[in-house]
């Protein structure tokens, strides 16, 4: 069994491979003249780089948090490039996109041709600190749908990014956020009209290329009233023995009648079979739901990063409305994730559902850790809550960390969790039938993550299940 | 440190009499508890394990601290730790957290200490019951200690209850360590019923030897501010702990339970159930963890924690964790906040049950649960009367024993 195991788990890693693109990366370091250098590259307004700089200041007297169930290796952020740019050539922009630029992206699924791509789905493919292309922009735009990546935005749309940025995630929020707000580069921006059904799937692709430096993207989706928008997200990285840092933002305003479902299938470097190298995954993402009866959904499969910690987080202020949190993480060898939600109750009649299923295996380690909290002043608010562990391997941890803060007295909150390993009678029974072990473990895990897997679009759905598999190969215990 | 200088002042101040007070057992862990006392300082709310109390703010009033050793008599099997038949120098502050400052402050200042001892594969004929009565003309603080130890195939139902006399304002702290040798089994019961201007510290550290048994109850019906804390070590394989509490909050009463269950070794076995019923602007937290190490597998445990708010003012803070580092365990927790079901209160009034008679029955219904998983029946029918009584608001002070009438 133990053997079967490992086989299943140990799958290389697919998307390890790093493409020779010439690449401008800014000097190592951080400092005022680098936030104000990289606001320069992207020939940002004045009010942009007093945020900037505002996040800087506040970031250089705080420390890193400690906090979560994790160790991670000290970071010397003086030791990463906050800026790789792979499409300045020679040092002029060019308008023609690389070649190689898109063979990396075809190699990696993502056509950036419009005649080539899945239909329905539009793409902002960004690598390193900088929006390669994106999709579908003119198409989208009969509709009024803004989908660009946020230097483009910041450009064309200034009053609605300056109106949003920062007003989920203030910069203020934590370590990570005041790092992000200084030095962010491109991620993607979404703005959905009132009344309008994004036609597509909208989705942003990153890609970590270049050696020694991080990735800081920032997305903003703002749903107008009665908006619907999906939005997915994917990411990979080249393998490498460094330790790649990864400190994103992603913002979304839900107003009212409005309804976003934000995916992730989350596949970075993990790093190698002895905790070698990968990627640090320090990422705040929130969302609020602001109007009456609007609804956010965040879908995550989190089988990459050598290190997770992130919590997408709903606030729900607006009456009625509701919000869900699937998640799967899977972890293998030296992996550690930290992850969960948080949903803050503040209008009445808010409902939000959390289904958290974490996978361990080889010598991880996998928390959950999330927060429920009911204001005084949410009525009738409801939430449920069940998070499950699964245990591959006897040298691996699983946690469950969940608090919960109920200040009304009409709330319901309902907490509860599980943890076993694979059970031997579900293996015997599929092998009875002639099911090899690796089949019926592959078969048991995506089983279990199957409440998850369903509510992912259905592209994403079946990659998700691939990976499953591939991460977990060679591990069960 | 924040807050500890009036604490250090006054040990410096009474050094000699405490320690002519007392014995050498106790009086050698002084010097350490003070030196660690001063160098961690009160735990502040970024300490995760009390992240739901203010302990300064406890502990910054200036009381009276009271030095005087035990008197009365002490029943069979109890005895002062000076007067010991055995080596207590093995047990005495051994499993104890040694860097908790409420804790260290105890080492320091406890004049004396009970000791419960019950001899190999001996039983005690009656339960053993220890009152502690507060009684003063001023405000006054306490710091108790007791230390069980029960020898192999040994057993003893133990309990404790809490009473005050005076209108004073008390402030208890007490460190209970108990040895749970092979094969024994050890009930320990603990029953709180002071008054509003009581707050009370509490920290339990239990050792559990293979196949040994313990279940631990805390009632918590009547009280200031309390903070209990239970530390639950099964070191021996097969031992079992069940450790249930139930707690009835009004008015501005807070409660905060902290429970850390460590399975250290396979096959051990682990219930907890924790309910909380509050009304007015009472406050619960309770936070459990249980911890399993590598190697400890076929651990199986459960936690429940359940909880009811009566009011809208009244707040409830959970976090039932778990930490597992072993494959083949069987582990599961639950938490619920919630309020009375419309539809029962419904069906009680449809039989001409007034609502607030409705309401009482539920609450009642619902603490019910952890009394009824006593073992001892006198006590369970005392706590069912006295519970009905408190939620009716009757139970306002003690009653029952001659002392405090």
């Amino acid at each position: 069994m133990e053997d079967v195991a490992r086989d299943f788990v140990d799958k290389d890693y697919e998307y390890g491979f790093t493409t020779d693109v010439e690449t401008e990366v800014i000097d190592k370091g951080l400092s005022e003249d680098v936030v104000r250098l990289i606001s320069k590259k992207k020939g940002e307004p004045e009010w942009l780089l007093d945020f900037r700089l505002k996040a800087f200041r506040y970031w250089v007297d705080l420390k890193q948090p400690d906090w979560g169930h994790i160790q991670m290796p000290d970071i010397d952020y003086q030791d990463i490039s906050y800026y790789a740019d792979p499409t300045a050539k020679g040092g002029e922009k060019s308008k023609e996109i690389d070649p190689e630029l898109m063979k990396t992206f075809d190699k990696l699924g993502i056509p950036l041709e419009e005649r080539m791509a899945l239909a329905g789905t539009a793409v902002d493919a960004v690598m390193d600190s900088v929006s390669v292309k994106t999709t579908f922009r003119e198409k989208l735009k009969e509709q009024g749908i803004i989908f660009m990546s946020i230097s483009e935005a910041v450009r064309e749309y200034p009053d609605l990014v300056r109106e949003y940025l920062g007003s989920v995630v203030p910069y203020r929020d934590n370590f990570f956020a005041a790092l992000n707000s200084a030095v962010f580069s491109d991620g993607s921006f979404v703005y959905i009209p009132k009344g309008v059904r994004c036609p597509m799937e909208l989705s942003t692709y990153f890609r970590i290329n270049a050696r020694g430096t991080g990735q800081f993207e920032r997305t903003l989706i703002v749903c107008d009233d009665g908006g619907y928008v999906s939005y997915l997200e994917g990411c990979t990285a080249p393998m490498r023995d460094e330790n790649q840092l990864h400190a994103a933002i992603v913002e979304i305003v839900v107003m009212e009648n409005a309804e976003v479902k934000y995916s992730t299938v989350q596949n970075w470097y993990p790093g190698d079979r002895n905790g070698k190298g990968g990627v640090l995954n320090l990422v705040t993402k929130r969302g609020h739901l602001r109007g009456a009866n609007s609804r956010l959904s965040w879908t995550q499969v989190e089988t990459g990063s050598a290190v997770t910690w992130k919590y997408p987080s709903c606030v729900l202020s607006g009456d009625n409305s509701q919000a869900e949190f699937y998640s799967v993480a899977v972890t293998n060898n030296f992996q550690q994730a930290d992850t969960g939600t948080k949903m803050i109750h503040i209008g009445k009649n808010t409902k939000s559902t959390i289904i958290s299923k974490g996978i361990s295996a080889g010598r991880s380690q996998n928390s959950y850790r999330g927060l429920v909290k009911v204001a005084a002043t949410a009525d009738g608010a409801r939430n449920y809550s069940s998070c499950d562990s699964l245990l591959l391997g006897s040298r691996c941890g699983a946690h469950t960390f969940p608090y919960m803060d109920v200040k009304n007295d009409s709330a319901i909150v309902e907490h509860e969790a599980t943890t076993s390993k694979i059970s031997e009678e579900q293996l015997f029974y599929c092998q009875q039938r002639g099911i090899n072990t690796e089949d019926a473990v592959s078969l048991i895990v995506n089983g279990y993550a199957k409440d998850v897997i369903n509510k992912l679009p259905m592209e994403f759905a079946v990659e998700a299940q691939k990976l499953l598999g591939v991460s977990l190969e060679g591990s069960i215990g | 440190m924040n807050g500890t200088l009036q604490y250090t002042d006054f040990f410096n101040e009474v050094r000699d009499v405490l320690y002519s007070r007392s014995c050498d057992v106790m009086n050698r862990q002084r010097a350490e508890a003070l030196e660690t006392f001063m160098r961690v300082g009160f735990p502040t709310r970024k300490n995760e394990r009390y992240k739901y109390t203010d302990v300064l703010q406890a502990f910054a009033p200036d009381y009276g601290i009271a030095l005087s050793p035990l008197d009365g008599n002490l029943p069979q099997y109890c005895y002062r730790i000076g007067d010991a038949p055995i080596d207590v120098a093995q047990y005495y502050n051994c499993i104890a957290d040694r860097e908790d400052a409420v804790v260290c402050l105890n080492t320091m200042l406890c004049v004396d200490t009970v000791l419960v001892y019950i001899p190999r594969n001996k039983c005690p004929d009656h339960p053993i019951q220890i009152g502690n009565i507060l009684k003063g003309d001023r405000d006054t603080m306490v710091n108790r200690r007791l230390l069980i130890v029960l020898e192999e195939g040994a057993r003893a139902d133990i309990i404790i209850t809490d009473h005050a006399v005076n209108d004073c304002s008390f402030l208890t702290n007490q460190v209970i360590e108990a040895f749970v040798g092979d094969n024994s089994c050890l009930n320990l019961y603990e029953i709180e019923e002071t008054h509003l201007l009581c707050t009370r510290y509490s920290n339990v550290y239990i050792h559990e030897g293979r196949d040994a048994r313990v279940r631990h109850t805390s009632l918590s019906l009547f009280n200031g501010n309390t903070r209990n804390s239970c530390t639950v070590r099964l070191a021996g394989e097969g031992a079992e702990v069940s450790l249930n509490g139930c707690v009835i909050a009004d008015k501005m009463q807070r409660v905060d339970n902290n429970t850390r269950i460590e399975h250290l070794v396979p096959h051990c076995t682990s219930n907890e159930l924790y309910k909380y019923v509050l009304d007015d602007n009472a406050v619960g937290a309770f936070a459990g963890l249980v911890y399993v190490k590598e190697g400890a597998q076929k651990t199986s445990s459960a936690m429940t924690n359940a909880n009811l708010c009566a009011t809208r003012s009244a707040h409830m803070y959970t976090q039932p964790m778990l930490e597992i580092y072993a494959d083949d365990v069987k582990c599961s927790h639950g938490s619920t906040v919630g309020q009375l079901g419309d539809e029962a209160l419904f069906y009680m009034r449809q039989r001409g049950i007034s609502l607030e008679e409705a309401r009482l029955l539920m609450k009642a219904a619902f603490i019910t649960e952890v009394i009824d998983m006593i073992p001892l029946e006198p006590l369970r029918d005392r706590l069912h009367f006295q519970v009905d009584k408190r939620l009716r608001g009757e139970l306002s002070k003690c009653e029952g024993c001659k002392l405090c009438k």
